[in-house]
Order: structure tokens, then C-alpha cells, then sequence
């Protein structure tokens, strides 16, 4: 296998870029060193997550959108567009069955798209663990939006908040009461929300009990007090910040038909009005902030956990097992036993 | 965290819309352990270089059942070169009549599977083809 040339990614060179993103999933040597060398290329891309529960119709949607996102006028250049599809691994036999691309169709043979296909391998919330570096290598590829389709998701899969500028949840009628909308999780993560099957009974429904649910956090919602940009004026020099009051994000409800098309130039339409919303609030910085401290914290909790393992006593590990079997140590103590 | 998983792309080049085959393939690859990409029905071969290409797959299975295998094999292979995925392991399974099979293999084909094959003797040749000196 040819070596992968980091600068032919940066150009555009998808042969290299698909290597790449291999590399970087199975967490080889060369996958990192690329990481590394493409990382300072990246922070330009709007990241778009798309999430709801399985069936809601997440790919169709993805499929209306970007295929009217790169149809725009002579003026705006189209921008280039990247989908990550996360599908879920069997968590008997490590298998996956990949099927996101089947309602990609219409999108096959837009050079300005690339769509790849992602197992969750293992990782729980909803996307995998190294999605947010196919998110690098791909924003270092001059990708202008990354669209992340997570697995179909419940309740509490929520990861991909962490990732996203921009999450949108798909719901669709008929799948749950309103007690489902008021419980915490994926629903809080929307900055927009779509009632996807509009023209299911039960669709007005749906957007009333979600509408309902918002109004309910209004308080919360509709003035957004945020870590701001602003020093205080009588600690000068001091980097210590105060909460300043904010317009907020009104978080929308949209209906569509995605198996149509209908709904979705709305749909775009609130996506760049978070967009903009995002980085005239600064809140776009603060993102990619907390984005990159979680991804460090994460990365630095693996490496502990390694170094942890190699310097193991293999026989005291066995024998503190034993106690614990035995109920002669609590977990809380054998774990500080073992650090 | 390293871990290798065999990707394998299954596609439906032309225009039969037949896909019990390709899903039952679908489904004992994945029961192996790998990470198998669908792509649906009436593909044409530049679609299916173009997903092979994105999804930098290990093994591509072509399932025919129109009887146009002796046109379309040759231009999937075509496009294969053409995109720089040489490297791809391309099997084919459906109707083929065994006069074409060698003009198939020929054509780079590595192994072609009729009606009844066992899934588990395909799943056996993408293992032995990927790792030759493993069982």
C-alpha cells in the first residue's frame, strides 16, 4: 500500500483522503501522524449533526438537503459537502451492516460530495469514537459543511452535541406521547427541530406536543445567558469572565415530506440562521473550545488507562480479583488498590 | 485503539431489481464480522467505482441477475482502474452461465458464485484472499 501524501489530501485528492480516513478509524500509526500533520488545516467547516430516532428518516433528509445545497446560483459558488453516516456494530459478531448510502442515490456522481460510511464499533452515544477525526481530515480537505448522520437514536445518545455547530433532531409522528418530549436527552440537544413525515396523521400533533416542550423552557430558552467575551471592567487584565445576557436560540420546529423534497429550503434556511446566530453570539468559538477540551480529555483518559495497563501487576490484578469475588474489598477499594 | 475490520461494498450494477441475493450476501458478511456497505439497486459502475473509492473498501461483490454480466463486469473493472483502486478484491454471484466465467475472471474477476453457493464458502475466500498465511 503506497504511502498517504497529506498535501494531496489538502488538494482535493479523494483516493488519499479515503486512505486516510481508514487509517485514522483503525487507529494506526500513520492515521495519527496524519491527524497531526492535518489538524492545523482544520477549524472551517460548519459541522452539522443530524440525529433522531431510527427510521425518522434522517438519510432521506440528508439526501434533499445537500442535493439542494448544491444547487446554488452563479454568485455563491456550491459549497462542497461531506456526509459521515454512522450505522451501528453488532455487538455479537463486530459486523456492520452500512446502509445510509442507499438513500444517498441521487447525490452518486457530485464530485463535490464525498459520503463515507462509518461503524459505531463498539462506542456508545451515537457516534463512533473516531468520528470527530474524520471530521478533521475532512474539514482539512476543504470540505465547507460536514454533515454527521449518527446511528439511530434514542434517548440518551447525545455525543453528538459535543461535535456538532449545529444539531438537528428528526422526529416523525406517531412515536411517543408527550411525556417522551419532556424527559431529558436528545430532545434538549436540538438547536433545530424537524417533524420529519409531515404528511403522516398525527404530524401536527407531534409538532404541537414538541412546540409545548419548548415553552415549557422558556425561561431557560429564550434568554441565553452565556459565558461572554466581555472582561470585567474592574479586574483589568484578569481573564475572568462573566455571564452577559444574550439574544438566544429559539429553537425551531420545521415540518417536511424528505421523500419529496418538501420543507427542506426551510430547513436550510434555519441551518444558516444558526450559523450566523453562532458566530455573531461568539458562541461559535466557545464550541470549538469545549469541543477540543473534550476531545483532549478523552484522549488524555486513554492514555492513562494504557500506561495503566502496561505497568499492571498481572498477580496482584488476580488477587485483588479474588477479594473481590470473595467480598473482602469493596470495587472503590481494590480500584485505589490498583492505581 | 487498532483494529482492522474488512470493508466490503455490495452493489447491484444495471437495471434487474432482484436484491434478495446481494442482501443475504450482506447479511452473512456482516454476521462474520465485517463492515459491509449497501448501496441498493441499479447502480451504474461509475456509481459503484465512485462508493468504492469513498468507502476505501477491501472487497467489492457485484450481484447480477439480468444476464448482462459480460457487459457490465468489464466496465465496473474499467472504472476500477480508472479511479486507482487496483487493489480491490472483486467477486461477482447471481446467474452466470459457466461458458462466461473465464472471460469474467479474465477480466480480473476473482471469483465468481452461482445460486445455492454456500454464504460461508464466500466469507472463507475473502478471509484466506485477505490474509493468505492465516488458517
Amino acid at each position: 500500500m503506497p504511502q498517504i501524501d497529506p498535501d494531496a489530501i489538502r488538494q482535493g485528492d479523494r483516493l488519499n483522503l479515503s486512505r486516510a480516513l481508514t487509517a485514522v478509524e483503525n487507529g494506526t500509526p500513520e492515521g495519527q501522524k496524519l491527524e497531526s500533520a492535518l489538524f492545523p488545516y482544520s477549524g472551517h467547516a460548519h459541522l452539522i449533526g443530524m440525529t433522531g430516532a431510527p427510521g425518522t428518516g434522517k438519510s432521506t433528509l440528508v439526501n434533499q438537503l445537500v442535493k439542494l445545497l448544491r444547487q446554488t446560483n452563479d454568485e455563491n459558488p456550491a459549497p462542497k459537502i461531506a456526509i459521515i453516516a454512522v450505522d451501528p456494530t453488532s455487538p455479537f459478531t463486530g459486523g456492520a451492516l452500512l446502509g445510509d448510502r442507499i438513500r444517498m442515490q441521487a447525490l452518486a456522481g457530485d464530485k463535490g460530495v464525498f459520503i463515507r460510511s462509518m461503524a459505531s464499533r463498539g462506542t456508545l452515544g451515537g457516534i463512533a469514537q473516531n468520528t470527530a477525526a474524520f471530521a478533521t481530515i475532512l474539514d482539512s480537505a476543504g470540505f465547507d459543511i460536514i454533515l454527521v448522520e449518527t446511528i439511530g437514536a434514542g434517548q440518551a445518545e447525545v455525543e453528538i452535541s459535543r461535535l456538532a455547530h449545529t444539531v438537528v433532531v428528526v422526529d416523525a409522528p406517531g412515536l411517543g406521547d408527550g411525556i417522551q418530549a419532556i424527559k431529558a436527552g436528545i430532545l434538549e440537544i436540538a438547536d433545530i427541530l424537524v417533524v420529519n413525515k409531515a404528511d403522516r396523521p398525527g404530524a401536527d400533533n407531534t409538532a404541537n406536543t414538541l412546540q409545548a416542550m419548548l415553552e415549557m423552557g422558556q425561561n431557560s430558552q429564550g434568554k441565553l445567558f452565556t459565558l461572554g467575551k466581555h472582561l470585567r471592567d474592574d479586574l483589568p487584565g484578569e481573564a475572568f469572565y462573566v455571564p452577559i445576557e444574550q439574544p438566544g436560540w429559539k429553537t425551531p420546529i420545521l415540518k417536511t415530506i424528505a421523500s419529496e423534497g418538501k420543507g427542506v429550503e426551510g430547513l436550510i434556511n434555519a441551518i444558516q440562521c444558526h450559523r450566523s446566530f453562532l458566530v455573531t453570539s461568539c458562541l461559535w468559538e466557545q464550541k470549538e473550545t469545549q469541543r477540543l477540551r473534550y476531545a483532549l480529555e478523552a484522549l488524555i483518559k486513554d492514555k492513562l488507562v494504557h500506561r495503566w495497563q502496561q505497568n499492571l501487576d498481572e498477580d496482584k490484578f488476580e488477587s485483588v480479583i479474588a477479594d473481590l469475588i470473595q467480598r473482602k474489598i469493596s470495587p472503590i477499594d481494590a480500584a485505589s488498590e490498583l492505581m | 485503539m487498532t483494529q482492522r475490520k474488512v470493508r466490503v461494498l455490495i452493489a447491484k450494477p444495471g437495471l434487474d431489481g432482484h436484491d434478495r441475493g446481494a442482501k443475504v450476501i450482506a447479511r452473512a458478511l456482516r454476521d462474520a464480522g465485517m463492515e459491509v456497505i449497501y448501496t441498493g439497486l441499479r447502480q451504474t459502475p461509475e456509481m459503484i467505482a465512485e462508493a468504492a473509492l469513498q468507502e476505501n473498501v477491501d472487497v467489492l461483490g457485484l450481484s447480477i441477475l439480468s444476464g448482462a454480466h459480460n457487459a457490465l463486469v468489464p466496465a465496473v473493472m474499467e472504472k476500477l482502474l480508472e479511479y486507482g483502486l487496483d487493489d480491490v478484491r472483486v467477486f461477482v454471484g447471481g446467474i452466470i452461465p459457466q461458458k462466461d466465467i473465464p472471460r469474467l475472471l479474465d477480466k480480473g474477476v476473482s471469483a465468481v458464485y452461482g445460486p445455492g453457493t454456500n454464504t460461508q464458502i464466500v466469507v472463507a475466500d475473502i478471509k484466506d484472499s485477505l490474509h493468505p498465511q492465516s488458517n
